[in-house]
């Protein structure tokens, strides 16, 4: 590997059916060859990575075998499909710095899972504004399907971050909901157990709980002292043994002899509720592998060996709770004198978050609608407006000084800060959507709501079509690379399509209506025009520097 | 901030007040002023105690001559911990601002159990054999014979604190009881018997009421306190209760048994004394005949739980003549037993005053009243005489001569009230004896008499004159008062209807109606799709909860609860019940949210504050009445009204309807937080019910929210949720400050100030 070099055992497959030919593949950076274990087999490879133009793997997970789509090779194991496929990826990016001619075919080279796929359609079914964007564009081939869905990543879910930083926790259902089955014909009884239900029923059960609660500690210190019940035990001295009144009504009778059904329902509720909020993940088990493998009837049999290692894995954590345990007192004493506190009397405790205010959004597009119309007047799209007057020696100087920082460090990449393509894209849409609500709202009634259906829905229509290139336009910016180059220019071309259609349906709507339909496009056609004109600065630099370049490297 | 109520500048521990915690520390001085008692109700989540610490401390920093003690009474002993935490606040901050001259010294107390450091007694698990494993070790006789024999076992924390002598002090400072162990255990002090002893000396104690209502502690506890103490019972709206529990005394067949075991037992121990050690036994019988029963002078180790009639009522006069020999004693306690098994033995309820009780005693077993009366000294003094130190396994006996000392001590204002089974299980025959005090006054009579101030305090007072009748007392200060409002934070509704629309309600002949479970199901199951974090429920009894989780369970809905929420129960078992509701704070701490079922007169309704995201909602399943057929619920409701003129009817409704708003009132903490609160039964709808409740909880009962169903509910909880979560002004807008800066307070002298407000 370190050598560059890198040799698996893998199955050649010229096709997905093929059966495949077993025999080493070597990788190194500038080639990769296959050789079949038996030399008399025709399928032999070698060739050079630069023809090679896209690589696709089997994901890990996915119940299919480890596969590299070069070529397809079937490894043995996903350990060594990672190696090969890193060296694969540096190979390719290397070959992909020498100049090449433009190629579209590329894309962002991850296959979406099955249940991704179910989802996108679910919510293509939903959703009719998404699915009348997805057909225009994504039909049109102005966007891919990746790109498309790469935007709304975060209407698929968390589901498919599978780094979701928050615990999962166990699901809260009551361990009798475990029907079983029976298949009908034998005297067979099938329950179905998930690993978490089996990890459940050893800590809800009472023999396991037995053998956890011989290791704790009789005493609960541990416990918040403000809730320490048990304490109050130690200074109630009228309920002595037979002191104080027994049966005023006030105090409970214990029916003997249903006493125990009942205690142990409520009892059971609260170990459950105790075990789902313990929610540890499975994994942190030692018997972890025992509990995943249970479908299998002989490990089943082999019961105690899990309540042992849970047992066990208990025990580690009272014991590594004893040493923590000053620790956890101090908390705990922090934190009720921090409970004691009255919030209100005193001066706020300098949080770092903003209070939470969740309004109306439509109110709060209302409130901000008068400001953005008198802006978006009086101020032109892309202007700053800040702060404009700086003396000639100011600017001067701070020229020189980005030039000499330039020439330092170089063209910083990206060339435009995120931060700053986001800004000019929040004030841009911003524009949009409080011109979505007119001026006519202060009458009650909104503008758009009295413009004919059609030309509304138009309008509407072109307002979202015309947001989702803008989000996918400036989120292409900088361009680092052909495919992101290939990206933008169709981006413009749709872009200069809606352009042109706007300003024929503001030639086509009727006289009295006109103004406020201009009013209405006027936003979008700025947005149009400031990314036209940012897309040709930006090719205008990028000829100059090329140029430049050619000069100097040639 | 500092500023100025009349003579006192009051140290307060945060930037600004609430105008009713001004008006309360304004009316708690004026009952200081003029050494009397008074009774203030504050709606809960106005910050009641640290106004009330405030003022005193200032209070006695403005008058060194003068120091006074300030005797602060908790229910519970978490509850304990929670005002010292405040104290804590409040002591650092005047440290701060006012020099060392306003350090004092301020400590809990509690029983050896929450207090012992040794791990050898502390693997006792309940408080009897706490004390038990405690006298073992330090019993004057006990220490005296290990100095001969090293092999007998004593406390090292107990010697150590001996050995130090006057210098075993505790340096000026707030202490929780877990500053106690932590200061015993470092300086090898018993903890306990430092507390004990730094009681008289400390500027504040906190200690749980019985320690001076139930004269069986108060006895040796609270026996040396100064006159000039404050003495403050804080959340006293069950105060009653206490005070009447704290005189009574129940006899059931298996304490006879045992009591008649433990006499056998010391039987054997007098004929052991007999032939080893006879002239202790005559040393005592001297002794007895001067009168020296009560063990003044004893070492603070040896005493144990003092006579259970309050001080005023024992005769300081010689032991009579036939139980001052311990064998005639014994005979006496045999004969009583005797008696008290051929009564127990009944097919019929008996119900008896002590005076025929007592003369029936006389005639049947020969045992008069005097006799009787000094059954409990008598017994206490021959334990101590034969060196038992193993007190716990004596319990019956002394049950049988508390008895005996109570009944022969008062004629009025108790019965003795013989029941063979409990009312609602027939089929069980579990006779018991019950000799049930019906005049809280008796209790807490010393303690109005004896300390010059006595402030009972509550969120739930109402009505505020019902208690100077209960408790028999003249308060000079007697206020209600309300919460001025920064905005509408507690949300009361009234639901008598489900979403079927048909009646909710416990009241007997429904609340076993299926369609009255389902239907609050129903409730619970809509409310936690909503509310977010936690939701407590309280239900009128646990035979009542119990039953309903079962329905609950079978007909599904408890799992469809449980699909949004994680459900915690109260059980009986405390420990259990403290682990769930640990547990429960996790769950809404980590934002799962949970639901916690809970028992109107429970532990968890008496003190446990579900304020902030623990309870965003408490749903009150309907009215907590008393058992009203309870025999001895009727004898007192009889007393009451032969006594103090109090309606039965009135007196029910009140009682049911304060453990009600108590329940409800756990989930608000300050202004800034919020809850809503459901009382689920019809009933609550009717006027002469409702207007039982506290002021404060009434004035924000909207007329319409007064007959709900559960859709409309479900509505308004989702409206009030909302207008919650929106910025707000804190200190009050419209005119009306709801939150007062020291320049505030400095603008208008005490007069303007109650004008506006009020």
């Amino acid at each position: 590997m370190a050598s560059g070099q890198v040799s698996k055992r893998v199955k050649f497959k010229s096709s997905v059916k093929d059966p495949g030919t077993p025999g080493r593949l070597f990788l190194t950076l500038e080639r990769l060859m296959f050789k079949p274990n038996s030399p008399n087999s025709a399928t032999k490879l070698n060739m050079e990575f630069r023809f090679v133009k896209n690589h696709k793997y089997t994901k890990e997970g996915s119940n299919k075998a480890p596969m590299l789509n070069l070529t397809s090779s079937q490894f043995e194991s996903y350990d060594d499909l990672h190696v090969c496929k890193e060296c694969v990826g540096r190979a390719l990016s290397k070959t992909g710095e020498t100049p090449k001619p433009i190629d579209t075919s590329e894309v962002p080279s991850e296959q979406p899972s099955t249940e991704e796929l179910l989802l996108r359609m679910n919510m293509l079914r939903e959703n009719g504004e998404l699915q009348k964007l997805h057909k225009r564009f994504v039909s049109d081939g102005i966007l891919t399907e990746a790109e498309f869905w790469a935007t709304r990543k975060k209407l698929l879910g968390g589901n498919f971050s599978k780094k979701s930083k928050q615990r999962t926790g166990l699901k809260s259902f009551v361990l009798s909901d475990t029907k079983p089955s029976t298949d009908g014909r034998t005297n067979k009884v099938t329950f179905t157990l998930t690993p978490e239900i089996v990890r459940e029923v050893f800590a809800e059960k009472p023999a396991v709980h037995q053998a956890y609660l011989n290791l704790v500690p009789r005493k609960i210190r541990c416990v918040d002292p403000t809730l320490d019940m048990e304490a109050d035990e130690g200074d109630d001295y009228t309920h002595l043994p037979d002191h104080g009144i027994v049966r005023d009504g006030s105090k409970e009778i214990t029916e003997s002899q249903h006493e125990q059904y009942r205690r142990t329902l409520s009892q059971e509720l609260n170990r459950h509720a105790a075990v789902v909020l313990q929610g540890t993940p499975i994994v942190r088990y030692s018997c972890e592998i025992k509990i995943c493998n249970l479908a299998d009837e002989e490990q089943l049999k082999d019961t105690q060996t899990v309540a042992e290692a849970l047992k066990l894995s208990k025990q580690g954590q009272n014991a590594s709770n004893e040493e923590t345990d000053m620790n956890t007192n101090q908390d705990r004493l922090s934190r009720i004198s921090k409970m004691i506190e009255i919030d209100d009397l005193q001066a706020s405790s300098d949080l770092p978050l903003a209070p939470l205010s969740i309004k109306d959004p439509r109110d709060y597009f209302d409130s901000q609608q008068a400001t953005a119309l008198k802006n978006s007047r009086d101020t032109s799209i892309g202007n700053d407006p800040v702060k404009r007057s700086l003396s000639a020696e100011e600017s001067y100087a701070s020229l020189r000084d980005s030039i000499s920082h330039v020439k330092t460090t170089g063209l910083v990449n990206p060339i435009i800060t995120p931060e700053a393509a986001v800004k000019v894209l929040s004030v841009l849409t911003h524009n949009i959507s409080s011109t979505k609500y007119d001026i006519g709202k202060n009458h009650g009634l909104s503008f758009l709501d009295t413009l004919p259906n059609t030309i509304k829905e138009e309008l509407l229509y072109h307002w979202t079509s015309l947001q989702e290139l803008l989000r996918h336009y400036w989120s292409s910016y900088p361009i680092t690379t052909a495919y992101l180059y290939s990206k933008v220019s169709r981006l413009k071309d749709a872009m200069s399509k809606i352009d042109s259609q706007l300003q024929e349906l503001k030639e086509s709507v009727q006289s009295d209506l006109r103004h406020q339909v201009t009013l209405l496009v006027r936003p979008m056609q700025q947005a149009i025009e400031a990314a036209m004109q940012h897309h040709d600065a930006e090719l205008q630099k990028r000829s100059a520097r090329s140029g430049e370049r050619s000069n100097g490297y040639t | 901030m500092k500023f100025q109520i009349e003579d006192v500048t009051v140290c307060f521990p945060y930037d600004h007040i609430y105008p009713e915690q001004y008006s309360y520390m304004v009316e708690l001085k004026r009952a200081l002023d003029a050494k009397g008692h008074c009774l203030l109700e504050m709606p809960t989540g106005t910050g009641k105690t640290i106004a009330l610490l405030s003022l005193i401390t200032s209070y006695t920093l403005s008058k060194p001559q003068g120091a006074i003690k300030l005797i602060y009474c908790t229910r519970t002993v978490h509850e304990m911990e929670k005002t010292l935490a405040e104290l804590k606040l409040l002591h650092n901050y005047q440290v701060k601002h006012l020099g060392p001259a306003a350090k004092i010294l301020a400590i809990g107390l509690s029983s050896r159990k929450n207090l012992c450091v040794n791990p050898n007694v502390l693997e006792a698990n309940n408080r009897d054999s706490v004390d038990a494993a405690c006298r073992k070790r330090t019993a004057s006789w006990v220490r005296a014979l290990s100095a001969e024999n090293p092999n007998v076992e004593t406390c090292e924390f107990f010697e150590n604190y001996e050995r130090a002598a006057s210098g075993a002090v505790l340096p000026p400072g707030v202490y929780t009881l877990q500053d106690l162990r932590a200061f015993g255990k470092e300086k090898g002090w018993c903890p306990y018997f430092l507390a004990r002893h730094m009681v008289q000396l400390a500027n504040v104690v906190v200690y749980s009421y019985q320690y001076l209502l139930d004269p069986k502690v108060a006895g040796i506890i609270s026996k040396e306190m100064q006159k000039e103490s404050v003495v403050v019972f804080d959340e006293a709206h069950n105060i009653d209760n206490v005070c009447i529990e704290a005189l009574s005394v129940s006899v059931r067949r298996k304490t006879l048994d045992g009591a008649s075991r433990n006499i056998s037992r010391i039987e054997q121990e007098i004929n052991r004394f007999k032939a080893t050690d006879a002239n202790r036994l005559r040393d005592e019988y001297k002794r007895l005949v001067n009168g020296l029963a009560l063990s003044g002078n004893l070492p603070g180790s040896d005493s144990w739980l003092s006579n259970p009639a309050l001080p005023d009522d024992i005769l300081r006069e010689a032991v009579p003549g036939n139980i001052r020999r311990a064998e005639h004693f014994l005979h006496v306690l045999r004969r009583l037993l005797q008696y008290l098994t051929v009564r127990l033995d009944t097919e019929d309820v008996e119900k008896e005053s002590p005076i025929s009780f007592v003369a029936s005693i006389n005639n049947q077993a020969g045992i008069d009243q005097k006799t009787l009366k000094f059954c409990y000294d008598r017994l206490h003094s021959l334990m101590l005489t034969l060196e038992i130190t193993d007190t716990d396994e004596f319990l019956h006996v002394q049950t049988i001569c508390d008895f005996a000392t109570l009944v022969g001590t008062y004629s009025r204002g108790f019965s003795i009230i013989i029941e063979p089974f409990d009312e609602r299980m027939p089929h069980i025959p579990d006779p018991v004896l019950q000799l049930s005090c019906h005049d809280a006054s008796l209790a807490i009579k010393p303690v109005f008499d004896r300390f010059q101030s006595v402030v009972i305090t509550s969120g739930t007072l109402s009505p505020i004159d019902l208690y100077p009748r209960l408790l028999n007392f003249h308060p000079v200060v007697s206020r209600s008062f309300k919460m001025s409002l920064t905005r509408d934070c507690i949300c009361p509704m009234v639901l008598t209807r489900g979403s079927d629309q048909l009646p909710v309600s416990t009241k007997f002949d429904m609340r076993s109606d299926p369609g009255v479970v389902r239907n609050y199901g129903k409730l619970l199951v809509e409310m936690v799709s909503i509310v977010p974090d936690g939701i407590v429920c309280f239900f009128v009894s646990y035979s009542y909860m119990d039953g309903i989780i079962n329905t609950w369970n079978e007909s599904g809905l408890l799992k469809e609860i449980m699909q949004h929420k994680l459900v915690f129960i109260e059980t009986q078992d405390v420990v259990e019940t403290t682990l769930a509701l640990d547990n429960y704070r996790r769950a809404c701490d980590c934002g799962r949210g949970a639901v916690f079922f809970s028992v109107a007169r429970g532990k968890v309704a008496e003190g446990i504050d579900f304020d902030r995201h623990y309870g965003r909602l408490v749903i009150m399943f309907g009215i907590p009445f008393q058992y009203t057929l309870s025999k001895i619920l009727l004898a007192r409701l009889e007393y009451l009204r032969d006594t103090f003129q109090i309606k039965e009817g009135d007196f029910l409704t009140f009682d049911a309807l304060r453990q009600a708003a108590q329940c409800v009132g756990r989930v608000i903490r300050s202004k800034a937080d919020y809850g809503m609160m459901i009382f689920a039964d019809k009933r609550y709808s009717r006027h002469d019910k409702r207007s039982k409740l506290p002021g404060w909880i009434l004035s924000h009962l909207r007329d319409s929210h007064l007959n709900l169903s559960t859709d409309m509910a479900l509505h308004i909880a989702r409206e009030f949720l909302r207008k919650m979560a929106q910025p707000y002004d804190k200190t009050g807008s419209s005119g009306k400050k709801t939150l007062l800066s020291q320049e505030d307070l400095e603008k208008m002298d005490g007069s303007g100030m109650q004008e506006r407000l009020y």
